[in-house]
């Protein structure tokens, strides 16, 4: 099977606006003839789900939480990007488009990336005219700040709280749309299966989570709005909840999954600090803004930061990159801070941490400043860790946060099965092999309110749908298959915990297909999660039963696709012979250390086709770059 | 980080669904990081529970760093534990003593019933969200963003209002399980921004009937549902609420 990218020919300035035109329409009259299955209800989720309704459309919606306002982009904390240039300081879409771009280390398509920083404008004013409470100046305009990876002050922020406001403002209009009897809310159900019929989407199997009942639903077309899969790691930033499997199962069912090795390895998440820990927390990136990152000069320095003085600290940061300094790309700063903690400079129990310093900050701007822009972190920290960060600095440490990679998706966001759309985390498109501050907020909400209603139109008014009720014989078929797949977790019965499978997966996968990777340890790791998933399936205890509500089954299913995913993540890491963005491949770097891109041998889409578990064939979506030409990403 | 490992006595609500007889049940949990959250002491309790065949205590809980708003118990009393400001997954063990018995229950009101042991259900804030919760603007209708300037006062009082995240500690704090302050937080949000003054009056109307048909009772000034808000929603926005409604009933053209 070809892929094909459906990238729009012309001008990149014009490709959208041309698309655009040339999409098909469906008629006011006949979009109530449509249903749309939105499976998520995050920012690009709940942002689709309001537009399509809005449009006309019948839209149902599944999300596993108890509220739409729990989805995991609530808890995004530093801002959005836009275009806007407020701040007067030169900004346009073509350099937010460059930046992305450059910072994604040239492995995004560029049309996506500039259609990304194109409707980037209209997010602010949607946001806005639903009342997201966004940091104002006195005047009573809109404030910015600055972010990682960028030298312009483009970011537009509530608080420490700007995924809350935004997920928020989307959940606000799909509530909207409830209210009104255009979209059908279903809370508490997990979707299990895709139902594919005559090779088109056309439902989905879910799970009642209170009742245990499997429940059918019919449609015209399925949109997966689901979320990253860093819970891979066991311990990262995301939400407990955070999983594969509704990707998963769609990619076992003919959807490609592209680029699954790029993780992006977050640098300011609070370092491990017991045994029993069951995530990591991260701070947000907008620190870096007035937090100056340093560690000892002197190996193994075990005074408390304040006793040691000025000329004794290595700002490494600012050392290595002084164009950028602490504002360097989270790739960047991630494996500067390893690469310090390895040599023996780190700090902290553990010495497995950095300093994040505000002292100057604060003597420079006041407490008051600080505590108006960061206080709500601030408190985070001292409730977690116990210290003070107005006093001493705070320890961070890198952390699995957002994956990069996720189902193939064409410029419609159409996956490889026709009628099934990807949007948001869940997609592995705009962001390529690196994902700058502020850019996640902006491309779940970029495809759900100025991309997909545009694009699924097209698709419903081209295709012939033959009329599938949820009686058909697919259906059946798929939830069967997830009967019997519950039921064989139930019945094996074993000895080891589902949390403690999962904890080990996530060590390999943390050790060997973490920060930085290189050809035995993925080998090594292919094998170890082999055997494990064998160990999975032969000696997982799963208590209770299936009609009812059952959190250890849940999770149960979720780690059993995370074994699978695994494999793929650490097989795809091994093919790609370069270091790219959160990709590090240690046989491939500079002299001093930094990533060096195959740009001949590596500038494609990676996109696995399933073929059976533990089995895949690699499909190659070239990249051509027309306007930005792939330099070295120097940000010294 | 503290040193010394904390021996717990837990008393836990359990309850098998919404018309089976609830109970305390005692287990024990030891070993516990005094670093560990909460959370992740009942993670141990419920792995040790597993690996022995036994059902875990189901609870809810998903972001476990104080925002998503999913996780919420009774601890001792008192909605998300001890402290002021914060949700229980941002609790940590520290704060408790070695040897210390544990109350733990699910929160309390007839508009939240309990699904399974500490799970209650409380979509009944959805539904008044989507009763009149937000602002009529379609997708692609907006103007451009600076065309709305917003006091930075206002701008600021909004947000404060804003941070509420739906936990429903509020409603089981109360003796009434008034839904006041989470109502209050919404139409204060939306009514100090010039954008939510078109349905400022309807909004209001809309949101407090729908509460009222929930079965929330009524507030009458207890407080506690400020002293337990672990986002510190101000009961001031209860008073804008007061007067948001009554300012409605009298200018409003609209029918109740």
């Amino acid at each position: 099977m070809a892929l094909e990218s459906k990238i729009p020919s012309g001008p990149i300035q014009e490709k959208w606006t041309n698309h655009k035109f040339n999409l098909k329409l469906v008629s006011p009259a006949n979009k109530r003839k449509y249903e749309i299955i939105v499976v998520g209800t995050g920012l690009a989720g709940a942002s689709a789900a309001a537009s399509l309704a809005e449009l006309g459309y019948n839209v149902t919606v599944l999300t596993f939480h108890d509220s739409p306002r729990r989805a995991h982009s609530i808890a995004a904390q530093g801002g959005i990007n836009a275009a806007k240039n407020y701040p007067n300081d030169n900004d346009s879409i073509y350099r937010l488009f460059y930046d992305t771009l450059k910072g994604g280390d040239y492995r995004a398509r560029e049309a996506n990336v500039y259609r990304l920083a194109e409707v980037s404008n209209n997010i602010i004013d949607q946001c806005v005219a639903q009342g997201v409470p966004f940091a104002r100046e006195y005047g009573g305009l809109l404030d910015n700040r600055s972010f990682g990876g960028a030298q312009l002050s483009r970011t537009f922020y509530a608080r420490g709280q700007t995924g809350q406001q935004l997920l928020l403002g989307a959940y606000s209009a799909l509530s909207r749309q409830v209210g009104l009897g255009r979209i059908k809310l279903y809370t508490r159900r997990e979707m299990l299966g895709l139902v594919v019929i005559d090779g088109l989407a056309r439902g989905v199997v879910a799970r009642n989570l209170v009742t245990g009942e499997m429940e059918r639903f019919a449609g015209h077309a399925v949109v997966l709005a689901t979320g990253g899969y860093s819970r891979v790691f066991y311990l990262s930033t995301n939400a407990m909840n955070c999983n594969a499997t509704a990707i998963w199962r769609a990619h076992k069912k003919g959807a490609f999954f592209g680029n699954p090795c790029f993780t992006q390895i977050h640098p300011t998440s609070l370092p491990l600090h017991h045994e029993q820990q069951s995530k990591l927390t991260l701070m947000s990136e907008s620190l870096r803004n007035d937090g100056r990152v340093w560690v000892p000069k002197k190996k193994g320095d075990k005074r408390p930061p304040n006793q040691i003085p000025e000329d004794e600290r290595d700002y490494y940061l600012e050392r290595m990159y002084p164009s950028y300094g602490n504002l360097t790309p989270r790739d960047i700063a991630s494996r500067a801070a390893k690469r310090m903690c390895d040599e023996g400079y780190g700090v902290g129990e553990t010495g497995q941490a950095v300093y994040l310093d505000f002292s100057d900050a604060i003597k420079r701007l006041g407490k008051k400043v600080i505590e108006e822009r960061y206080g709500n972190l601030f408190q985070m920290y001292e409730m977690i860790t116990g210290d003070n960060p107005y006093e001493v600095p705070m320890k961070i440490y890198p952390a699995p946060h957002y994956t990069m990679g996720g189902l193939w998706v064409d410029y419609n966001l159409m996956s490889t099965i026709p009628g099934l759309y990807v949007i948001g985390e869940a997609n592995f498109s705009d962001h390529g092999a690196n994902r700058l501050g502020a850019s996640a907020l902006m491309q779940g909400l970029a495809d759900g309110y100025f991309i997909l209603p545009y694009t699924i139109g097209d698709y419903l008014a081209s295709q012939k749908f033959i009329p599938v009720k949820t009686d058909h014989e697919e259906f059946e078929k798929e939830e069967k298959a997830q009967r019997d797949l519950i039921k064989r977790l139930i019945s094996i019965n074993g000895k080891r915990t589902v949390d403690d499978i999962h904890r080990e997966l996530g060590k390999i996968m943390w050790d060997y297909v973490g920060m930085s990777r290189n050809e035995q340890g993925l080998k090594k790791a292919i094998q170890m999660i082999r055997d494990l998933r064998e160990e999975f399936w032969r000696n997982v205890k799963v208590p209770g039963n299936d009609m009812d509500l059952n959190q250890t089954l849940e999770r149960a299913g979720r780690v059993a696709d995370f074994l699978e995913l695994g494999e793929l993540m650490a097989i795809d890491a091994l093919h790609r012979n370069e270091s790219c963005g959160g990709h590090f491949r240690e046989e491939y770097q500079t002299e001093d250390g930094e990533a060096k891109r195959d740009d001949e041998n590596f500038a494609y889409v990676a996109a696995w086709e399933f073929k059976d578990v533990g089995n895949w064939e690699l499909h190659k979506e070239p990249l051509v770059f027309e306007y930005v030409k792939p330099s070295t990403r120097s940000y010294k | 980080m503290s040193s010394g490992k904390l021996n717990l006595t837990l008393k836990v609500w359990r309850q098998a669904g919404p018309d089976a007889k609830g109970e305390f049940v005692t287990y024990y949990a030891k070993n516990i990081s005094p670093d560990a959250s909460f959370l992740e002491m009942l993670d141990i309790v419920n792995e040790e529970l597993e690996a022995k065949g036994e059902e875990p205590i189901a609870y809810e809980h998903d972001c476990r760093e104080g925002i998503c708003g999913t996780c919420g118990m009774v601890i001792n009393g008192r909605p998300h534990g001890p402290l002021q400001g914060i949700t229980t997954c941002q609790l940590h063990m520290r704060h408790f003593k070695d040897g210390d018995v544990i109350y733990i229950e699910p929160f309390r009101a007839k508009a939240f019933p309990v699904i399974k042991d500490l799970i209650v259900d409380r979509s009944a804030f959805d539904k008044i969200i989507q009763a009149g919760g937000f602002i009529s603007v379609n997708t692609g209708s907006a103007p451009e963003a600076n065309t709305i300037p917003v006091k930075k006062e206002n701008a600021e009082l909004a947000m404060d209002a804003a941070a509420c995240i739906g936990c429903g500690a509020c409603v089981a704090a109360c003796p009434n399980a008034s839904a006041m302050l989470f109502v209050s937080a919404k139409v204060s949000h939306l009514a100090l921004l010039p954008q939510g003054l078109p349905e400022r009056e309807i909004r209001v109307q809309k949101m407090v009937a729908k509460m009222d048909e929930l079965g929330f009772g009524n507030c009458s000034n207890v407080g506690a549902c400020e002293a337990e808000c672990p986002k510190e929603i101000k009961i001031t926005n209860i008073a804008r609420l007061n007067r948001e409604f009554y300012r409605a009933r009298f200018l409003s053209n609209v029918e109740d």
